[in-house]
């Protein structure tokens, strides 16, 4: 096993091990800390897919703005920890879910095969050309559009949330 | 050194380890005298002699200090959360350092007949002829400025205090505004590098006296210094030092800290200040372009700054949370997006 193959390895235990914590941890601070750990292991795994720039944005949007938010909101309604009660109801039907979710993963895996087609952009265009000028080029050519609309539906977003929250404008 | 770890020989390994180490001692030494410095400056500046007994004019101070806290006695508060109360600190303290992992501190050095650039995380590329470092820094940076939040978040929280709770909430709120003030304040920088790569950044500076080469302080004034004060904001230094205005708040989000925890809170804030500084200095100021040896330029900058950001503590009052906040957002936003669309439309009329 080569060194990355190693890294890569560790990396995913760590965000296996954490992913698990965020929906068993009693308290909810923890749950979201281990959540920030999650993140942090995505941001790792794109690093070493050759792309930095979704790293970076991972890391600043994610765990950066996202999560301090959502921890705001836990601390803000002081959530303490919920002991000695016990939620049960779900598991028989979520174990259902989840083994048919598996089931249909892994039957559509088997019947699917490698067509061996490669894209355009591959690690030797990103080191050369540089992965935040690709995506920059892609996306205010080709997805000009879709990037414009997505703005103008954050603004309308924005401008909801004002209203819904204040009364008197 | 036939012996190659992913298509790099070993003493690059050996280098990047020297790196690391000889910043991580020169940061660490710099936090601890910048507390005696900022005692002693602003003790002058308010006729006062500042530390004088321990050592010659007190320059022992800051080792007698970090005895002193070294052997104090821990004390977790009992209703506390024991696994944040005891990670916060860490988290804070640990941002503030690995951001300078990409800011370049000196020229390429030869070592061995390697080529070595004083930058953490960067290699010299002998096939291309040049220094490839992180293409994304000014994010990364971004990036781990944003996290120091979850320290001081964390601390208010955990403490299991009403005063300590207030505190970590002003400051993540305070953070977060300013942050994303700070964040724009850049863009205009990189919008006239054409590069988010700091030694790209670096680069563009080299020239003081033409235009196309000087500072980008000269290029960008405003941005310049709506980066500066928006960064002092986000680290909590004295103008916008809300989270722990004793008078309010008793000490805010570290009420209930003690001994190492409560001093690993004070380097992280200092330890902060000098990032900042290094960073606006890397951004702003030329880097280690200058007339003296490269590495000395950078540490001169820095430290000019540093004694800047003491000099306003001496200087300007406490602001109120209320003109805080409405600064943030009313003033200091508008004013970054303004001078984004003023770059870019100068920009397009010169190209």
């Amino acid at each position: 096993m080569d060194i990355q193959t190693l890294f890569f390895a560790v990396v995913a235990a760590v965000a296996i091990l954490s992913g698990i914590l965020v929906i068993t941890c009693r308290n909810p601070i923890n749950s979201a800390l281990s959540l920030v750990m999650t993140f942090f292991c995505l941001a790792t795994f794109y690093v070493m897919l050759d792309a930095p720039f979704m790293a970076a944005i991972q890391v600043i949007v994610y765990a950066g703005a996202i999560m301090v938010l959502i921890i705001f909101v836990i601390m803000l309604l002081n959530v303490r920890v919920e002991s000695g009660k016990k939620y049960t109801h779900g598991v028989l039907i979520g174990s259902i879910m989840a083994v048919l979710l598996l089931f249909e993963a892994f039957y559509f895996l088997n019947r699917s095969s490698l067509t061996g087609a490669r894209g355009m952009i591959d690690a030797n265009v990103v080191q050369n050309v540089g992965h935040v000028e690709l995506i920059g080029r892609a996306m205010y050519t080709d997805f000009l559009l879709p990037f414009e609309i997505t703005s103008i539906l954050l603004l309308v977003a924005i401008i909801g949330a004002v209203i819904l929250a204040k009364k008197k404008i | 050194m036939d012996t190659t770890i992913l298509g790099l020989p070993l003493i690059y390994y050996a280098a990047m380890i020297l790196k690391v180490l000889v910043v991580f001692v020169f940061v660490l030494l710099t936090v601890a005298y910048a507390t005696y410095a900022e005692r002693k400056i602003i003790g002058h500046m308010q006729v006062r002699l500042g530390p004088m007994r321990t050592g010659w004019h007190g320059l022992l101070q800051p080792i007698a200090d970090g005895v002193k806290l070294f052997f104090k006695e821990e004390i977790v508060p009992a209703q506390a959360s024991k696994f944040t109360f005891l990670i916060a600190p860490l988290i804070a303290l640990i941002p503030a350092f690995i951001s300078f992992a990409v800011i370049p501190f000196g020229d390429t050095v030869e070592l061995f007949g390697y080529k070595i650039p004083l930058q953490i995380a960067s290699v010299y590329d002998t096939q291309a002829g040049r220094v490839l470092d992180l293409n994304v820094g000014v994010l990364y940076i971004l990036a781990m400025a944003s996290l120091g939040v979850y320290g001081i978040v964390l601390a208010g929280w955990s403490s299991n205090n009403k005063y300590s709770l207030l505190g970590g909430l002003r400051s993540s709120a305070q953070m977060i505004s300013y942050e994303l003030a700070a964040g724009l304040a850049i863009v205009s920088v990189f919008m006239l590098s054409e590069s988010l790569s700091l030694q790209k950044i670096v680069a563009d500076q080299s020239n003081f006296f033409s235009w196309s080469g000087t500072w980008y302080a000269f290029k960008q004034p405003l941005a310049f210094i709506l980066f500066f004060i928006c960064s002092l904001a986000e680290i909590n230094r004295t103008p916008f030092d809300l989270p722990e205005a004793e008078s309010e708040l008793v000490s805010g989000f570290c009420t209930e800290y003690s001994s190492m925890k409560y001093a690993m809170f004070f380097m992280a804030e200092y330890a902060n200040m000098v990032t900042v500084c290094a960073v606006t200095v890397t951004l702003f100021l030329g880097g280690w372009h200058g007339p003296l040896h490269p590495v000395l330029n950078f540490i001169v900058k820095v430290y000019f700054l540093i004694f800047v950001c003491m000099w306003i503590r001496a200087t300007y009052p406490r602001y109120r949370y209320d003109q805080l906040m409405r600064l943030g957002w009313k003033v200091f936003l508008p004013l970054t997006l303004l001078n984004i669309v003023v770059t870019g439309i100068v920009i397009a009329a010169f190209s």
